[in-house]
């Protein structure tokens, strides 16, 4: 007999097939995760999903929706509400061969994870001499916009990006959500993947075949040459409005959609800005020693003599979460912003 | 050497009124007086309707999610009236309101907070409580911490935290209760064992056949009380609170009640309950045992709830007609309560309204919003 801990010959990656975006399949951002899932856990079965409310309420914002039915409650694992509790079985079953996605309702609940997650998970590998990996897959929502107030809002990128040993991933639409979270399960490294309730119901064509996205590639959006914008996640639509209004005057901008945080594409970065001399991030974290401070040291490091113009970045201001509708809309990133931040740079 | 025991436990439920509105007459004693069960009675009618108007002003755009209350009315009311008023202190969950209110908390604050305004966790200085918190199981460490305190102040003060059957899976629950019963501080753990976390019943939650036996674990006194019966939760609290307030240690209260909404208004409980077991406790409701208990003694009547009603409604109304009343905070607001004193940067940031990089620089106006200089 087999068991899921004996080890498995899966397929090899081919990265190079990347399926067209084009066309009318057209499904939600949720869909695209819960079909991810499910495409994995039918080839694998050491790949599980725990967390609270994923099974029986088919997910608290649906993501699992029908997983419990298809899969059994073995591998659709509701929790009692104990995050830490759930964030450490989940690691040891890594360890021991298991390929554990975790759901966080909230990425703002993964603090109450905090050891597990950033002290023992991205570590284990290191710290056992290379014996013990942690192949785990942590998801769930990240980030303000929907009026949670400030302990229910965090975006945790900044924060955890900051920790060597994890793989980040914040995708922007459902396209990119289904290639990069089927790449995650299959890595061998902790992967925390980072989704917004605010896009869960967002639609856009995913293909019916199989694709996966590589991590630390970047995708250019949009193409210009007046400025580089350079974003992650949700504000990658703010940017692609932004550029949308700036081109009506003329100002063609390049909009970069990093979709890893680490690994970080800077090479792509680095390459258009030596196009434009101009760059803008855009990083719905807050602003000191965040991820926007990190594109731009590196692009400093490396490309300091093509820039005309000192980079900028538009953050969310540095303050707690504001929880009243009007404050939260002030607080973030928006284009507005974006376009008096891209004025502002190729005004000199 | 034979094997002996070496610890042996049980643990009493408590009910002084029940399902029919028949009362125990002696364990009763020295519990409520009858003017004491009408007035507290009477808010339980008030706070009933102000819970299915919060739930419509959610229905009609006019507020955030909003978890109700309805059905746990009695826990709250019972076990806050225990606690004194000006003295003792609430470390609150999200389920309890009327227990604030009976401290004096102003009911429209409660709904500010959940139309998503700060400013309905500014907790005037001569309310004791903490703002609600959303964070399971975070505040029972708040509330070890504060009843530590009155301890090492030598003050006759208390403390009551609340919190659901689901929060005792947190570590959180587990470091104060063990926190609070080793450093033996006037605490009251007030479980509200409504059934259901979510969509999580009880016993899927935990393992164990009550939540009041956890406490023993941490040699913590532990009792379970009918928790829709204000006698039981009030001579409960009560007797936990004498018992803290004379340097007795913290004690561990398992009201049995049961959510009769849905979890908030983002929730839809008729996907996953069973409509039998919902009917069953809608005839449990703490509001039809003490209507005909008040009824029994000739102290209720139609006309009296008629009245009552229309009370309520009044209240209500203005209570809303205050919250909405309150003018939108100004994006300066964010700023101002970050820090104790505006650090420089954060100034010129709010003076600006631009991020980081962009703020610093004053002379770059251009995205100045309305109240922006007004403070
Ligand atoms: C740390 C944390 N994890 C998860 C949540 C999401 N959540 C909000 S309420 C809730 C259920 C709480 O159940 P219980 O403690 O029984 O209280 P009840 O809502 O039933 O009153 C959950 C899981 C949260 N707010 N905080
Ligand atoms: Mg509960």
């Amino acid at each position: 007999m087999t068991t899921t801990l004996d080890p498995i010959e899966l397929p090899e990656i081919d990265f190079d097939h990347a399926p067209s975006r084009e066309g009318n399949r057209e499904i939600q951002f949720r869909e695209a995760l819960r079909e991810a899932m499910s495409e994995e856990m039918r080839r694998d079965k050491r790949v599980f999903l725990m967390g609270e409310e994923v099974a029986e309420y088919n997910g608290a914002y649906k993501v699992s929706q029908g997983m419990l039915d298809e899969f059994g409650a073995e591998r659709i694992i509701d929790t009692p509400i104990s995050e830490n509790g759930f964030a450490g079985l989940g690691a040891a079953a890594a360890m021991y061969g298991l390929r554990p996605i975790i759901e966080f309702m909230s990425w703002s609940f993964s603090l109450v994870a905090a050891d597990q997650i950033l002290n023992n998970v991205p570590k284990m590998l290191y710290m056992s001499g290379g014996q013990w990996g942690c192949p785990i897959v942590f998801r769930g929502n990240d980030g303000a916009g929907g009026q949670l107030g400030s302990t229910h809002s965090w975006c945790v990128e900044g924060l955890y990006s900051n920790v060597p040993g994890v793989k980040i991933v914040i995708p922007s639409n459902p396209y990119d959500a289904k290639g990069l979270l089927k790449t995650a399960i299959r890595d061998d490294d902790p992967v925390f993947f980072l989704e917004s309730e605010r896009m869960l119901g967002d639609k856009a064509h995913v293909p019916e075949e199989e694709y996966y996205i590589p991590f630390g590639k970047a995708r250019l959006v949009r193409e210009g040459d007046a400025c580089t914008l350079v974003s992650f996640g949700r504000p990658v639509h703010f940017c692609v409005q932004a550029a949308g209004r700036l081109a009506e005057e003329g100002i063609e901008v390049d909009v970069l959609d990093m979709r890893t945080i680490r690994p970080l594409d800077i090479d792509s970065v680095i390459e258009s800005v030596k196009k434009t001399n101009r760059i803008v991030v855009v990083d719905q974290c807050w602003p000191f020693a965040s991820v926007a401070s990190e594109v731009i040291t590196q692009v400093i490091e490396r490309a300091f003599d093509w820039l005309d113009h000192q980079p900028l970045r538009v953050n969310t201001e540095d303050v707690p979460t504001p929880y009243a509708k009007n404050l939260e809309a002030a607080y973030q990133p928006n284009p507005d912003r974006i376009v008096a931040a891209v004025k502002k740079a190729v005004e000199a | 050497m034979p094997k002996k025991t070496v610890y042996k436990a049980t643990i009493e439920h408590l009910q002084i009124l029940n399902e029919d509105g028949k009362l125990d007459a002696s364990l009763a004693k020295n519990t409520l007086t009858d003017e004491e069960v009408a007035f507290l009675f009477e808010q339980m009618v008030i706070w009933r309707h102000f819970d299915e108007v919060a739930f419509k002003l959610q229905r009609s755009g006019r507020m955030g999610t909003y978890p109700q209350n309805k059905g746990q009315e009695a826990a709250a009311l019972g076990s806050g009236f225990a606690a004194k008023k000006g003295t003792d202190f609430l470390v609150p969950c999200y389920r309890e309101n009327a227990a604030l209110f009976l401290h004096g908390l102003a009911p429209h604050m409660i709904l500010l907070h959940w139309m998503g305004d700060e400013r309905g966790n500014q907790i005037p200085d001569n309310v004791n409580c903490t703002p609600i918190s959303i964070p399971i199981g975070t505040q029972m460490l708040h509330a070890t911490g504060i009843a530590w305190a009155y301890k090492i102040r030598k003050e006759p003060r208390c403390v009551v935290t609340y919190f659901g059957d689901g929060a005792t899976s947190e570590g959180d629950f587990h470091e104060a209760m063990n926190f609070a019963s080793t450093l033996e501080v006037p605490c009251v753990f007030f479980c509200q064992n409504n059934q259901w976390a979510i969509s999580v019943p009880r016993e899927v939650q935990m393992a164990s056949e009550t939540v009041a036996q956890k406490a023993l674990a941490y040699g913590m006194p532990g009792m379970q009380v009918d928790g829709n019966d204000m006698f039981a939760v009030f001579k409960a609290t009560r007797d936990a609170l004498d018992r803290a307030r004379k340097g007795g240690g913290p004690t561990f209260i398992e009201a049995v009640t049961y959510r009769l909404a849905d979890h908030t208004t983002a929730d839809d409980a008729k996907r996953y309950r069973d409509v039998k077991e919902v009917e069953a406790w809608t005839k449990k409701d703490p509001i039809i045992r003490h209507r005909k208990f008040l009824e029994s003694k000739g102290l209720w009547s139609d006309k009296k709830h008629a009245e009552v009603e229309a009370k309520a409604k009044k209240i209500v109304d203005e209570i809303i007609k205050t919250a909405e009343g309150i003018e939108k905070p100004s994006p300066a607001d964010i700023f101002n309560y970050t820090f104790a004193e505006i650090p420089e940067q954060l100034r010129v940031q709010r003076d600006t309204m631009r991020t980081n990089s962009l703020g610093q620089d004053p002379s770059q106006t251009g995205l100045k919003t309305e109240h922006a200089h007004t403070r």
